[in-house]
């Protein structure tokens, strides 16, 4: 698939976002007074509605994209958009709540923190409900959104609280987070080796009908020159270059969060440290969200000639 | 709505026939030039005169070549539009309800004033069967000539989609699935029209002839002529009698 | 549910009005309905192209080209204005000029060489169907040098089928696809016949018939095959005869089919190293000879009752001996020489199959026999109850034609056919009405061309011996540019266009003043050897001169060809002029029906784009005939006798009654075929949906050649002056009349030079020999062939200014077995190097299984010249599309005593495209690879296209 841009930046940023909306709203130590109050939840929305934001970015038309909130019973995304902007609404309350009587008012926290891991969720179902790519049609698919979401947040919060005098939340937890989360990952990425289109029995027999005659191959494609559908949908990378990325997503994704964390416990160091740890943690999930993409592969491409195409 | 409908009056779809298209692509442009003026917006191309030209279309034929064991390499014309699918993933996955299937007659159509152009069902769609309009910005696709079909401007023999008025073989065939006696349902019965990706679970409506079996070069013939040239006076003695015969 | 919620304008306004005209995106002239609606700028737009279902070629349907109308109509490459050469030529530069300025320049310029020597006007057209026109208009000229496209692109098919049997397939015949039982094709991958062949393959399928391709290539056709001979490019001869050979082996010959309708039975002289050996035996009256079976004695072919023997050898009357055709014949192809297994190698083909295959043919001959419960009468007066059908049919094109042994294997394939006895009759080929014509009815051609006089008779023919050849006194200097009816090739029935600017560089047989052409794009796809055509186009002498000193072309385009001419002349696109499609040139009938057409302005120039100031070609030819007095143009007052090509398709006369319409003549309209011009003929044609439509009479339906009903009707449509009986010629005897040349005998004699291979092909009997090139060169330097095919979605050069066509083929790979890529180290998308004994070329790779193992492919005439078309400089037509014709020569390789042959046919001069041998490798990998050659782009002074497109967008609110 192509990588657009826009949808990484929106899958990871507002993933993040919700993260810490979750973290904030399942009462996450955090600094006191009315400036965290106010800069804590605004960064969380920031993130959220930025991703939010850019994801209409590649929408053709965005001046319609209120239209998205009608399918909430049928299409994910609409679903989504739903839930998303149920679950700010409910923050900014939260926030005006908390900015007001400096409390944290829990039960609503807890119904925001449902709200923003259904929200991820649901991102994750846009993909996940993809018969068509073998790779993202898994459960793993939506765990690993939402187990990167909330390790986002938590890295960001408990970095945050950083800022609060003395206050120090258990650095142990952050490294417990970032490896379950990679190890998910790391089972998506296994189970992907075996989801391949043929795996989901789609080849370019089946495809044309025609694999009771013999092997079937492509010899022309319908127009000499690129389409919407070879856009978008047939996107080739190397596999020296796939696995290239995949070690600088572990090493930024994985590795140096990893390493900071540990540091922090080790070292009871200043949580603060857990924000450069989020920082390189995104970082990765850039260059991972852009190899969920590009390594996924569409069943139109048996159309194309599969992936040598 | 972007939810199914549970059933439809009629199944209206292609019936595409692998042993009979040549691969001309008549079908294709045909439906491009009554397409572009009509439903919607235009059929839009962008770079038409330059590097990169790129349009969009309802339909596409490719070409594949299949290799039996113990014969030689054949070729196959497939052409493709949307196959207007009973379990219709395209539809499903729309979040503005832009895009729908039609209860009366199962076509899926996208009403493009809705369409915010977020090609989810394109992603959708394992056929390839959507193309966005690279000017419009809105999601194309078949309409099963939606605009031919029930026209009461045009001459009722030509209410038929545009692609099976042209083309040229005869190898596209349009009717109601929903009727066992309609041409369509007939010609799959007899000739084995199969589902392209059943396993995607999307129940086509449009359904595909396979080729037929062809002779392979070695097979032998079935009828076993003798050699008159080995008859006693030879070719010269046979043309006799031959003529003889004739009087 | 859900769908209410939509609005679907379920009959939406369509257009205001239909015209209906006749299609021009290929040669095929398929009847369209033209819908027009209004656009922003007010004028009537295009808004759909159909088929009209009432038209005999199409029925209804319409293929890619004839859709994408609207985008060659609207094209950006559209010329505006009459331009005048400015910058050097080849590059493009001109300025605008008046109509006025043009019609004068091109008038003095063609008075001056008329009054001094017309045969220095050279005057070529090519995909045009005016040459009934064209034709004519140069014989009033008085320039011996006018043809068509024909003598490149299949004049071997035509020639071998009119000589052999008085008509051909090309677009003179069809199968009988209601009745047919089984049905060859043999190297046809689009041919004109376009949607007729489709639409005929769509009923052989839905009636379950078998259908055999016979093609190096597994493609369009021939994909849909029940079965595929990948055969040996240029073997089919050899292919064919041993079928002929199986048949005559298992004696599966319809001897009565030849005895009534052939010459099987004509008595050939055999007088050993005499100038009569070979010829037939003819009584005084110039009647050939049978012999008898009953009577015992030689008596007139065309004696009523003969019982005609098939065999044996006869004392004639004079005492010379003589033996029938058959028995020649039979012996020649019964010698092992065609046996099934003495073939296989050569041809590609196993013995299992071909042996198979005759059994097939013979199977759907024999056994399937049909019959039409239809009483006729034959020729010689005999009245039969039925028609009975041999159904088996074949179909044939420039797969076959396009070889230096084109004729041969033409002729070959119709033996075959005609030893069956499947042709015109139920469930064979079948005549389209103006044919069957015999030979002695087709024109001689003309030559002895006289300053300021127009030329005594038509240019091209049908020659029946030496004496008539077109030789200066000498009796070897050809009289034409093309050197057509010349001993290089004496029965070139269409010229030689391909030879035509090569012959005038080279000033052999003689320079030429000027080069008129119309459209043609000689100097790009439609000539071998392109990057030395636009050479020679470009080429000086001494004084600085060009050697070709003046050309004037006529195209609706900015072709490649538009770039080499002096002076351009604009023509209009084909919904914006009078055309005619008549029974004088090429019609569009079908077997039941006699039919012509025209095309008329659907929409008017000068409302169809800014600055459009293009008028009709043909018409532009009228009034240059008038302004330079030609005799049939003006009057003896020098009035002008056409006002424009719309008073001559009414009013001009051919013959008396019979003009370049037949539907509608006569004062009220009221005749057929022939009658007095009727002034509301157009308006007539135009009620009826543009074109006129007689039924061939039911007992004419079929055995049209010695048919009586068919040869009345002929008569009474203007077809024919006299009744006439086709003999079908299994042995040919002009041919035997060169070969006798060739050998010392008679007046006319050939250069020694030629001697041994006119000699060696004009056998009377349909032989097979190896195509030139591959004689000429090394073949394990050159071990594979190379070929082109007609993409269904394009018109040779045309469709690449077609924004919807370009995006299905916008480059062109070479197709290459995969044995081939593999010996030589290439994958998809490799670029490889392609040698051949006269150029190089550098080309994109694709593997391909279903195609013949030594033969490799591409598309015709995707590659295009930078610059070319008002496309982008770097269009991929130009960087990674290419041409295969800097590969072919139009000579063959030298021979040792230096002598260069043209590379044609030896017999008709059909350019040999097709006979090319090649070798290929693997190019070095580069980051950004082009195709090469590449040529410095040509300017482009029309206006920049749009970057997008979105047709129709006008209309969208309404819908
Ligand atoms: N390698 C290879 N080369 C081949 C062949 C092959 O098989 N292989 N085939 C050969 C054969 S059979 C043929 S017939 C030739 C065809 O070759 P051409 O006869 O050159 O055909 P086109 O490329 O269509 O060019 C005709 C010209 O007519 C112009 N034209 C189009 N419409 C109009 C119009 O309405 N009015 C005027 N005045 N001009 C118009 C076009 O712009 C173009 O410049 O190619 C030959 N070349
Ligand atoms: N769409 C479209 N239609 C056209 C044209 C066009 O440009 N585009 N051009 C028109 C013109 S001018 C012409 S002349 C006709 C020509 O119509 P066709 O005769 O169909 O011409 P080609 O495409 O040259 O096809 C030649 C075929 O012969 C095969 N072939 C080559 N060598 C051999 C051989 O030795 N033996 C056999 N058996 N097969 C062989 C090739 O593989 C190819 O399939 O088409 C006309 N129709
Ligand atoms: S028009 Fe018919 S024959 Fe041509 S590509 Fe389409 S389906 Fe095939
Ligand atoms: S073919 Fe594709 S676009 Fe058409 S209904 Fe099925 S899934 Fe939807
Ligand atoms: S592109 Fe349009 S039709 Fe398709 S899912 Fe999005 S809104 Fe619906
Ligand atoms: S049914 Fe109509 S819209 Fe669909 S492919 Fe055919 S012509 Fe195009
Ligand atoms: S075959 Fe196609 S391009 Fe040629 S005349 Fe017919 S519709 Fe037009
Ligand atoms: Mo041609």
């Amino acid at each position: 698939m192509h990588p657009a841009i826009s949808v990484i930046f929106f899958t990871v940023t507002s993933g993040a976002g919700f993260g810490l909306i979750a973290m904030i709203g399942a009462g996450m130590p955090l600094p006191n007074g009315l400036a965290a109050a106010f800069f804590i939840p605004a960064l969380a929305g920031l993130l959220a509605v930025a991703g939010l934001i850019s994801s209409t970015f590649h929408l053709g038309h965005p001046e319609r994209a209120w239209r998205a909130f009608s399918q909430w019973r049928s299409s994910w995304l609409s679903r989504e958009g739903v839930l998303s902007v149920i679950t700010l609404i409910l923050f900014g309350l939260y926030t005006l709540a908390w900015m007001i009587s400096g409390e944290r008012i829990l039960w609503l926290g807890l119904l925001i923190a449902i709200g923003s891991a259904l929200t991820v969720y649901m991102t994750a179902m846009i993909y996940a409900q993809m018969k068509t790519v073998p790779h993202w049609h898994t459960g793993l698919t939506p765990l690993c959104y939402l187990l990167f979401s909330l390790t986002c947040g938590y890295l960001l919060a408990a970095g945050l609280n950083g800022f609060a005098s003395g206050a120090s939340s258990p650095a142990g937890l952050a490294v417990v987070a970032i490896a379950i989360a990679w190890a998910c990952k790391y089972a998506w990425w296994k189970q992907a080796e075996t989801t391949s289109l043929e795996a989901a029995g789609s080849t370019m027999e089946s495809a044309t009908g025609l694999g009771s005659i013999g092997k079937v191959r492509l010899l022309e494609r319908p127009h000499t020159g690129e389409n919407y559908l070879t856009h978008e949908m047939i996107h080739v990378v190397g596999r020296k270059h796939a696995a290239k990325l995949r070690i600088i997503a572990l090493a930024l994704g994985a590795a140096l969060p990893l390493l900071i964390a540990l540091g922090v416990w080790a070292f009871a160091a200043s949580t603060l440290w857990l924000v450069l740890a989020f920082i390189v943690l995104m970082a990765g999930l850039f260059v991972e969200r852009w190899l969920f993409f590009a390594e996924a592969e569409h069943a139109v491409s048996l159309y194309y000639g599969g992936r040598e195409a | 709505m972007t939810s199914l409908p549970q059933t439809t009056d009629k199944a209206l779809g292609l019936v595409i026939d692998l042993d009979t298209c040549v691969g001309c692509h008549a079908c294709i442009i045909n439906c491009k030039e009554w397409n572009t003026g009509g439903y919607g917006a235009p059929l839009a191309d962008l770079d038409p005169y330059g590097t990169e030209p790129v349009g969009s279309f309802l339909n596409r034929i490719h070409t594949f070549e299949v290799s039996p064991d113990n014969a030689p390499a054949s070729i196959v014309h497939f052409p493709k539009s949307c196959l207007h699918c009973a379990d219709a993933p395209c539809v499903t996955v729309c979040p503005t309800g832009a895009s729908y299937k039609r209860s009366e007659d199962g076509i899926v159509l996208v009403d493009e004033s809705m369409c915010i152009g977020c090609g989810l069902c394109a992603w959708a769609c394992p056929y390839g069967a959507r193309e966005m309009d690279p000017v419009e910005n809105v999601m194309k696709k078949c309409t099963l000539c939606v605009d031919r079909i029930y026209n009461e401007n045009i001459p009722e023999e030509d209410r038929q989609p545009a692609c099976v008025r042209t083309c040229p073989a005869g190898a596209r065939h349009f009717g109601d699935f929903s009727d066992p006696a309609s041409n369509v349902s007939k010609l799959v019965a007899e000739r084995g029209g199969i589902d392209l990706m059943p396993e995607m679970g999307t129940a086509p409506v449009n359904k595909y002839l396979p080729p037929r079996p062809k002779t392979k070069p070695e097979s032998a013939s079935s009828a076993t002529a003798e050699a008159v040239t080995e008859k006693p006076g030879g070719f010269l003695g046979w043309l006799d009698q031959a003529l003889e015969k004739l009087g | 549910m859900g769908a209410d919620r939509h609005n679907v304008d379920l009959s939406p306004h369509v257009s205001d009005e239909i015209r209906k005209t006749t299609c021009y995106m290929c040669a095929c002239r398929c009847g369209i309905n033209v819908h027009l609606r209004t656009g922003e700028d007010g004028q009537p737009k295009v808004r759909y192209i159909e088929g009209n279902r009432d038209h005999p070629i199409n029925k209804g349907v319409l293929c890619a080209k004839g859709s994408a109308g609207i985008m060659q109509h609207y094209s950006p490459a559209r010329l505006k204005k009459p331009l005048l050469r400015t910058g050097d030529r080849g590059k493009g530069e001109f300025r605008e000029i008046e109509w006025d300025e043009a019609l004068s320049i091109a008038a003095d310029w063609l008075g001056d060489v008329r009054m001094r020597d017309p045969r220095k006007l050279a005057f070529f057209t090519g995909r045009d169907q005016s040459q009934s026109l064209t034709g004519w208009w140069a014989q009033q000229f008085g320039t011996p040098n006018f043809g068509a496209h024909g003598g490149f692109c299949s004049v071997n098919m035509a020639a071998g089928g009119i000589y052999t049997f008085g008509g051909a397939f090309w677009e003179f015949g069809s199968p009988d696809w209601d009745k047919t039982e089984l049905f060859m094709i043999f190297g046809v991958a689009e041919d004109h016949d376009s949607n007729p062949i489709k639409i005929g393959l769509g009923k052989l399928k839905a009636r379950g018939v078998k259908v055999v391709g016979v093609n190096p290539v597994r493609t369009g056709y021939n994909a849909i095959a029940d079965e595929w001979v990948g055969i040996t490019p240029g073997t089919d001869g050899l292919f064919i005869l041993s079928l002929v050979h199986e048949l005559l082996r298992t004696g599966k010959v319809d001897l009565d089919y030849l005895l009534r309708y052939t010459n099987a039975p004509w008595l050939v002289i055999e007088d050993e190293g005499k100038a009569d050996h070979g010829l037939f035996a003819r009584n005084e009256a110039g009647e050939p000879l049978v012999f008898d079976r009953q009577a015992q004695a030689c008596v007139s072919s065309r004696a009523p009752g003969v019982k005609p023997s098939l065999k044996g050898q006869v004392d004639l009357p004079d005492g010379r001996k003589a033996r029938p055709v058959f028995e020649l014949l039979a012996q020649k192809y019964l010698s092992d020489d065609y046996a099934p297994e003495a073939v296989a190698e050569t041809t590609g083909v196993s013995a299992v199959q071909i042996r198979r295959l005759a059994g097939e043919i013979a199977e759907a001959a024999f056994e399937k026999e049909v019959t039409v419960d239809q009483p006729w009468t034959d020729m010689k007066g005999e009245r039969h109850d039925k028609m009975i059908g041999r159904p088996v049919s074949f179909h044939a094109m420039r797969g076959i034609s396009a070889h230096s042994n084109g004729f041969q294997t033409c002729r070959a394939l119709h033996l075959l056919q005609i030893m069956v006895g499947s042709i015109d009759c139920p469930g064979g080929f079948r005549f389209k009405p103006p044919y069957p014509r015999p030979i002695d009815g087709q024109p001689k051609p003309h030559g002895g061309s006289q300053p300021g006089e127009p030329l005594p008779g038509p240019h091209l023919g049908f020659l029946r011996g030496p004496e008539e050849m077109l030789l200066e006194d000498d009796g070897v200097t050809p009289q034409r540019i093309d050197k057509a009816f010349s001993w290089d090739a004496p029965m070139s029935s269409h010229g030689l266009m391909h030879m035509v600017i090569s012959n005038a560089h080279a000033g052999d047989p003689y320079p030429v003043d000027l080069l008129f052409m119309y459209m043609a794009n000689m100097s790009w796809n439609s000539s071998m050897n392109s990057g030395g055509v636009m050479k020679m186009l470009e080429d000086k002498d001494e004084n600085g001169e060009y050697r070709i000193p003046k050309i004037i072309y006529s195209d609706a385009y900015n072709s490649e060809m538009v770039a080499y001419a002096d002076l351009v002349l604009p023509d209009t696109t084909y919904l914006e002029r009078h055309d005619c499609i008549s029974l004088l040139d090429r019609p569009i009938s079908e077997p039941e029906a006699l039919a012509d057409s025209l095309r008329w302005p659907v929409v008017d120039p000068a409302t169809q784009g800014e600055g459009r100031d293009v008028r009709g070609f043909q018409s532009v030819l009228l009034d240059l005939g008038a302004r330079l007095g030609l005799p049939a143009m003006t009057d003896a007052d020098g009035n002008v006798l056409y006002a424009d090509y719309a008073d001559y398709m009414v009013n001009h006369q051919r013959r008396p009654g019979v003009g370049p319409l037949a539907g509608w003549r006569g004062k009220n309209g009221g005749s057929s075929g022939r009658g007095e011009p009727n002034p509301d003929q157009i308006n007539r044609y135009i009620e009826n949906g543009g074109f006129f439509e007689a039924h061939v009479p039911a007992e004419a339906l079929y055995f049209k050649h010695a048919n009586k009903a068919w040869t009345d009707w002929a008569i009474e449509m203007g077809l024919q002056d006299g009744p006439v009986e086709i003999i079908f010629q299994l042995y040919l005897e002009p041919l035997r009349k060169f070969q006798l040349a060739a050998e010392g005998h008679g007046e006319r004699q050939p250069p020694d030079s030629h001697r041994e291979r006119i000699r060696a092909t004009f056998d009377p009997l349909p032989i097979w020999y190896a195509p030139f090139e591959g004689e000429g060169i090394d073949v394990g330097e050159y071990p594979y062939h190379a070929l082109t095919q007609r993409p269904a979605a394009m018109y040779h050069s045309w469709g690449s200014q077609n924004a919807w066509l370009r995006q299905i083929h916008g480059t062109n790979p070479l197709y290459v077995p995969g044995p081939i890529c593999d010996e030589a180290g290439l994958v998809d998308g490799d670029w490889a190097w392609v040698t051949s004994h006269h150029g190089k070329i550098k080309v994109p790779v694709r593997r391909m299984e279903a195609v013949n193992g030594k033969t490799m492919w591409t598309w015709n005439a995707i590659g295009k010249r930078s610059g070319a078309w008002t496309l982008d400089e770097d269009a991929p037509e130009a960087k990674k599309g290419f041409l295969l014709n800097h590969l072919i020569h139009e000579l063959l390789p030298p021979k040792a005593d230096g002598l260069r042959w043209s590379n044609s046919d030896p017999i008709t001069g059909q350019a040999a495209w097709f006979d090319l041998r090649v070798r290929i490798e693997k190019a070095p990998p580069e980051e950004h690879p082009v195709s090469l050659p590449q040529f410095d782009p040509q300017e482009d002074s029309l206006p920049k296209p749009a970057a997008e497109i979105a047709y129709g967008h006008e209309w969208e609110a309404d819908n």
